[in-house]
C-alpha cells in the first residue's frame, strides 16, 4: 500500500496475522485428514494386492480343506453372518427401545444419570471381559453351551451400550419444540414418539445400529470362548447350514487361527480372509450409508 | 374495537356477570427451590380476550403451561393452588390429553412439525382418533381458513410445513391449535418472530375467533394487548399487579402506579 492517503482497505498487521492463522489452521486440519485417509487406503490396497491370487467366487463358497491350507472360507463367512445377524436381532431392539425409554420417558434424576453413566462405561469395557462374562453367564450358567446363540448373546451384550448411546444421541437431535407442539395438542408421549420423534431420528438410529455390525463381525475375543471353533465342515451353498445351537467358524477367528496355528498356509490366504472380512463389513456400512442418504434426503426441517 | 360480538364488551355498562371460563385461585409454582409464581388468582371470562402483559421472567409462559398442564413435563416444577376450566379442576381431570385438546396453545416461535401442511393440521384430530379422510379434509380446510392461511397453501397441502415462511408457519401453528376445536386459545407472544403485516392479519383472525372461544393473549407488546384485549392483566415478578378492563389499565389512572409506569414504558 504505497499511496499517500491511507487506503481504506489496507492490510493491517492484525489482518495479516489473522490470515496466517487461518492458513495454518487449514493446513493442520487438512494434514490430519490426510493422515487418516492415507493409512486406510494403504491397508486396503495392500490387503487386496496380497490376497488377490486367492480371491474368487469359489473362495467364498467352499469350505476350507486340507487343514485350512486349501479351499475357501464358506463356513467361516456364513458363521460370521449368523453371529452378526443373531446378535443384532437381540441387541438392536433392546438397545433402541431402552434408549427411547431413557431419552423420552425417564425422569432426569440421579438414578437415570447413574444408568446413563453405566451405559457409557459399559461401552468402554474391553471385549475380552465381555467374553468372560459370556462364558460364565451364557455358556455355563444358562447352559447354552458353546454355541452360536451363546456367542451372539455375548456380542449383543458388547454392542448394546453403544447402540443405546448412539440412539439416544439420534433421539436427542430431534428438537424439543416438536415434542412440546405435540404435547400441546393432546398427543401422548407414545404418539409423539411414533409420529414425530422416531421418523425424524431413524437415520441416526440405523447408522448407529449398522455400525455395530462391523464391531460384531470383527471381534474375536467374545466368540472365542463362547461358540467359535477352529474348524467345522458345513454343507456348501446352504445359508441355513448352521443352527443356533451349533458351534460355528467365524472370519475373525479364522484369520487368527490361519495366521498363528496353521503351518504352511499359502501366503495369500490370511490376506484374502482379511479382504473378505473387510469387504463384508464395508458392504454393510455401504448399505448404512445408502439408507442414511435416502432418509436424509427426506429430512424435513 | 367496534366488532365486539361477545357480551363482555368493555365499558358496556351494566351487564349480567359474565360466565367464568377459567378460574385460577392462589396458584403457586416453584421450580426446585425458586418460586416463580407467588399465589396468583384471576378469572378469564368466556368469549373474551384476556391480555397478559409483563416483562420477561414474570411468569407468563409458566402460567399458560400450568393451565394446560404441560408443566407436568418439567421435572422439578411444583404447582399448588387450583385452576378450574369450566369449573373443573385441571389437576383432577380424568384425561389430561382431553384437557389439552380443550386448550389451544401457540408457542412464541412458530413450530411447523416435520410433516406436510395437511398432516400438521390433521395431527391433533388424528391423535384423538379421527380417521375419516372426508372429515379430516373439512376440518383441515376450516382451520386453515380460520388461521387465514388457506389461500396461500391450498394448492400445496402436501408440501412440508417446515418449508413455509416464518409468518406462514405461525399461522400454521395457529391452525394446528384450532384443529382440536379448543374452547380456550392461549397465545404466547405469538408475534415475536413474525413481521408486522402478518401480525396484523393474525390479530384480525383473533378478533373473529373471539365469538367462538376464549382467548388468553400473552404478549410483550403492550399495544397489542391494548388493540385486542377486553381486559388486561399485568404480571410482575410472578404476581398479578392489576387486572381490569382495558379502559382502566390503559387509562391515565390505573389502580396501581406500576401498571401506569409499565404501560407507558417508564419501567419494565
Amino acid at each position: 500500500m504505497q499511496t499517500d492517503a491511507p487506503a481504506r482497505f489496507a492490510e493491517t498487521p492484525f489482518v495479516r496475522k489473522k490470515r496466517r492463522g487461518e492458513l495454518l489452521a487449514r493446513c493442520v486440519f487438512g494434514a490430519m485428514t490426510l493422515a487418516m485417509i492415507v493409512p486406510l487406503l494403504l491397508i486396503i490396497g495392500y490387503l487386496v494386492y496380497k490376497g488377490a491370487p486367492l480371491l474368487s467366487w469359489e473362495f467364498l463358497t467352499t469350505n476350507p480343506t486340507n487343514g485350512m491350507r486349501k479351499g475357501g472360507l464358506w463356513s467361516a463367512l456364513l458363521g460370521t453372518i449368523w453371529l452378526v445377524v443373531t446378535s443384532l436381532c437381540v441387541s438392536a431392539p433392546i438397545g433402541v427401545f431402552a434408549a427411547v425409554y431413557l431419552n423420552e420417558y425417564a425422569k432426569d434424576n440421579w438414578f437415570t444419570r447413574v444408568v446413563h453413566l453405566a451405559v457409557v462405561n459399559l461401552a468402554g469395557v474391553p471385549s475380552i471381559v465381555h467374553a468372560l462374562f459370556g462364558l460364565g453367564a451364557f455358556v455355563l450358567f444358562a447352559g447354552l453351551g458353546r454355541s452360536i446363540l451363546a456367542a451372539s448373546l455375548t456380542l449383543a451384550i458388547m454392542t448394546m451400550p453403544v447402540i443405546i448411546a448412539s440412539t439416544k444421541e439420534a433421539l436427542a437431535s430431534v428438537p424439543l419444540s416438536f415434542r412440546e407442539a405435540c404435547w400441546n395438542v393432546g398427543a401422548t408421549r407414545w404418539q409423539t414418539i411414533r409420529r414425530i420423534v422416531l421418523p425424524n431420528s431413524i437415520s441416526g438410529i440405523l447408522t448407529g445400529v449398522i455400525l455395530q455390525v462391523s464391531r460384531a463381525a470383527g471381534e474375536t475375543a467374545p466368540i472365542m470362548f463362547t461358540g467359535a471353533v477352529f474348524f467345522k465342515k458345513i454343507p456348501e451353498g446352504n445359508l441355513f447350514a448352521y443352527s443356533l445351537s451349533d458351534q460355528c467358524m467365524a472370519l475373525s477367528m479364522h484369520l487368527y487361527t490361519v495366521t498363528t496355528q496353521v503351518t504352511n498356509a499359502p501366503e495369500a490366504l490370511p490376506y484374502a480372509i482379511a479382504v473378505v472380512l473387510l469387504g463384508t463389513v464395508l458392504l454393510v456400512n455401504a448399505t448404512a450409508i445408502v439408507v442414511r442418504v435416502y432418509l436424509r434426503s427426506r429430512k424435513k426441517w | 374495537m367496534a366488532a365486539f360480538t361477545s357480551a363482555v364488551a368493555p365499558g358496556a355498562g351494566v351487564l349480567p356477570p359474565p360466565r367464568r371460563k377459567i378460574e385460577v385461585c392462589d396458584l403457586r409454582l416453584r421450580y426446585g427451590d425458586k418460586e416463580v409464581i407467588h399465589g396468583v388468582s384471576f378469572e378469564v371470562y368466556a368469549n373474551e380476550i384476556l391480555g397478559v402483559i409483563g416483562p420477561a421472567q414474570s411468569g407468563k409462559t409458566s402460567l399458560l403451561r400450568c393451565i394446560n398442564r404441560t408443566i407436568d413435563f418439567t421435572a422439578n416444577a411444583r404447582v399448588s393452588g387450583v385452576i378450574r376450566v369450566d369449573g373443573e379442576d385441571v389437576r383432577a381431570v380424568k384425561s389430561v390429553y382431553d384437557l389439552r385438546r380443550r386448550i389451544g396453545m401457540v408457542a412464541p416461535l412458530p413450530v411447523g412439525l416435520p410433516l406436510s401442511i395437511y398432516d400438521n393440521v390433521a395431527f391433533a384430530p388424528r391423535t384423538a382418533g379421527l380417521r375419516k379422510r372426508q372429515n379430516l379434509d373439512v376440518l383441515v380446510e376450516k382451520c386453515l381458513r380460520q388461521a387465514s392461511l388457506w389461500d396461500e397453501v391450498k394448492d400445496r397441502l402436501d408440501s412440508l410445513g417446515t418449508k413455509l415462511s416464518g409468518g406462514q408457519q405461525q399461522r400454521l401453528t395457529i391452525a394446528r391449535a384450532l384443529s382440536h376445536q379448543p374452547e380456550v386459545l392461549c397465545l404466547d407472544e405469538f408475534s415475536i418472530a413474525i413481521d408486522p403485516v402478518t401480525t396484523m392479519r393474525i390479530e384480525d383472525v383473533l378478533k373473529k375467533l373471539r365469538s367462538e372461544m376464549t382467548i388468553i393473549l400473552v404478549t410483550n407488546l403492550v399495544q397489542q394487548a391494548r388493540r385486542l384485549a377486553n381486559r388486561t392483566m399485568f404480571l410482575w415478578k410472578g404476581e398479578v399487579v392489576e387486572l381490569d378492563t382495558n379502559e382502566v389499565i390503559f387509562s391515565d389512572q390505573p389502580k396501581d402506579k406500576r401498571t401506569y409506569e409499565y404501560v407507558n414504558g417508564i419501567i419494565g
